[in-house]
């Protein structure tokens, strides 16, 4: 007899993986999560004993590209969370149900699980005009705030929901706003990304499901575990970054021996992400290793930071080209010129102050030999 | 030879801890500026060769560190000096809480700066332009601090750089904070330019000795203007 509300591990040793596979999987999370050894088996055990974690996983403005880089995980488990062990109650994009039966979906999680179900949210809220998104003739900020008033802790996947993305980026004609900004009183987890790293999103999700608590967080609500350190700082070109080895062109030799691809606009330096450590599509490779900059896709405002190959952004209100440098050479210019235009004003001017004539009435002596 | 006679006295203003910060500050930001534009946009004068034989970036960069921390503390010293030093060096002259600072700062841009009038500007220490446009560049000196704290703090487990923590999130992130730091380095530049030009300039037209005053710290002040000075009717009296 079937289990009513099975287990995560009831539920992949019915699709036939191994308990070895499936404590590899365990030993890969924790690793993720830097967990010490013992957390291999609370890990495990939480799988085998905790009923399944009731997910309402809301699209708003957003491209799916969260979706698809979640469920193209290549590690078979991975793919079970996201399709079996989160009971994805209502997630547009997956669902099987439409319409009245999907909106019936969501609301039933919301009446039955109050105070335990996860908001999931991929995609940034309009506030210009909230018609800009709507789902079953509400808008998308209605639907959200409903949707948060009793639920445990909110995800935000990705940068939209995280930072805004694409649609914030100037002139933002949407008024598109990240989640933290348009809720407040519950926690928000921003997984970050242009999409996020599959196995960073399976490793909150497995954070939510073993500890029963969010994972500890940035100053900017981001997975210490996954975000505190740089793609410039885990990058293997870095040996070449710090001995002064750049690729200045994606046709020379340095490209070709993997110099640090710093002068060709490489965010890395300013990007918090494991794309260095855990990698993309089990674990081949990362937009750097294939030759590619970094464009900072972990980052707020990093369709505003550009352009992407370019090292120093632009200045905003000067123009994409111009950078910090060009404005500070040109402040510079005129200073020189100011400069010079006052030193010769001045020895016309304070003439008689230069060649030592005290002026009129003062009680300076004055003695003049030859 | 021409020479003149005038009622000059030797006035003690700046201490020797004042000399000791303005130079040490002086070459801190000269290292600064250069490694850190080295950094922002280094030379890629090195073809053909394996990351394993070179480090020259990395020293750049250690320098820009190690740079920082001393222009940090010495910038820390000279605030509590502010408030224990002498007259010239103290808190009050730098912030125009007065009317009559803002009066001397008119003076100043009339007769140094615009040159329309003619007229003696009585500080012997800064005077109150200066004094304002020293204050913007301490708060410049903050900004920086906290700018390449901040980016610092994040891969470092040290105490110091890691009270500067919440300097990123605050500003959004390490792109914003790295652009502002970059900005703020011209304004440095912008500032040392002007700094030496006027340092001939009022050597040039004032003679009080302002140069070597930051050697040895006498100037040479006339004697009705430390009279005023000691009688307190000068026309601006900062204490």
């Amino acid at each position: 007899m079937k289990n009513q509300n099975p287990t995560f591990y009831e539920e992949v040793r019915g699709n036939g993986v191994s308990r070895r596979d499936f404590l590899k999987f365990c030993t890969t999370m924790a690793a993720f999560l830097g967990l010490e050894a013992s957390g291999v088996a609370q890990i495990a055990k939480a799988l085998q004993s905790k009923p399944r974690l009731p997910v309402i996983w809301f699209h708003f403005q957003e491209c799916t590209c969260c979706s698809e880089s979640f469920i193209r995980a290549s590690h078979p488990i991975v793919a079970n969370i996201v399709l079996d062990k989160i009971s994805l109650d209502y997630q547009e994009t997956l669902m099987a149900a439409s319409g009245f039966q999907a909106e019936d979906a969501y609301k039933a999680v919301m009446q039955k699980f109050p105070g335990e179900y996860i908001v999931m949210v991929e995609g940034s809220i309009p506030t210009e005009n909230e018609a800009y998104c709507c789902i079953g003739g509400r808008s998308a900020l209605q639907i959200l705030r409903e949707a948060v008033q009793n639920c445990k802790a909110v995800v935000a996947w990705g940068n939209c929901a995280s930072a805004g993305c694409v649609q914030a980026a100037s002139p933002n004609p949407t008024g598109a706003k990240p989640v933290h900004k348009v809720i407040s009183g519950k926690p928000v987890i921003n997984v970050q990304g242009c999409p996020p790293i599959a196995d960073v999103m399976a490793g909150v999700v497995v954070h939510l499901l073993t500890f029963d608590r969010i994972p500890q967080l940035d100053g900017l609500g981001r997975p210490k575990a996954f975000y505190s350190r740089r793609v410039h700082d885990t990058c293997y070109r870095r040996a070449n970054f710090d001995a002064g080895l750049f690729v200045e062109s994606f046709d020379d030799e340095g490209a070709k021996r993997g110099y640090c691809l710093y002068k060709m606009g490489c965010k890395g330096p300013v990007t918090y992400n494991s794309c260095g450590i855990i990698k993309w599509n089990d674990s081949v490779s990362y937009p750097i290793q294939s030759g590619h900059p970094c464009i900072g896709c972990a980052e707020a405002g990093f369709w505003d930071n550009g352009p992407f190959y370019q090292h120093l952004p632009g200045v905003a209100g000067f123009g994409v080209e111009t950078t910090a440098d060009k404005i500070g050479v040109g402040l510079g210019i005129a200073t020189a010129v100011g400069i010079a235009g006052h030193a010769i004003v001045t020895n016309i001017r304070k003439h008689k102050e230069i060649i030592n004539e005290p002026e009129e009435g003062s009680n300076v002596e004055t003695t003049k030999e030859s | 030879m021409r020479s003149r006679t005038i009622p000059l006295r030797e006035v003690h203003v700046w201490e020797l801890p004042v000399r000791i910060y303005h130079w040490i500050n002086a070459l801190c930001i000269v290292s600064l500026c250069i490694t850190g534009y080295i950094i922002g946009n280094p030379p890629a004068f090195m073809k053909g060769t394996e990351a394993y034989f070179n480090f020259w970036f990395g020293t750049v960069r250690f320098i820009h560190f190690v740079s920082a921390f001393l222009f940090f503390f010495n910038f820390i010293f000279r605030i509590y000096w502010g408030f224990t030093g002498n007259e010239f060096s103290r808190w009050y002259n730098f912030i125009p809480l007065k009317r009559c600072q803002w009066k001397e700062i008119l003076d100043v841009i009339k007769v140094d700066v615009l040159q329309v009038t003619s007229k003696r500007i009585d500080s012997i220490g800064h005077n109150s332009l200066a004094s304002l446009v020293y204050f913007i560049t301490f708060l410049i000196f903050l900004l920086q601090c906290l700018t390449g704290f901040g980016m610092y703090g994040a891969m470092s487990s040290a105490f110091l750089p890691r009270l500067f923590g919440w300097v990123v999130p605050f500003l959004g992130g390490d792109m914003n904070v790295r652009q502002i730091h970059h900005l703020l380095m011209w304004g440095f530049i912008l500032f040392a330019l002007v700094h030496i030009y006027l340092v001939f300039y009022h050597d040039y037209i004032e003679r009080r000795g302002v140069t070597s005053s930051m050697i040895g710290g006498w100037k040479f002040i006339e004697e009705d203007v430390i009279e005023r000075h000691e009688n307190k009717t000068e026309e601006c009296p900062k204490g």
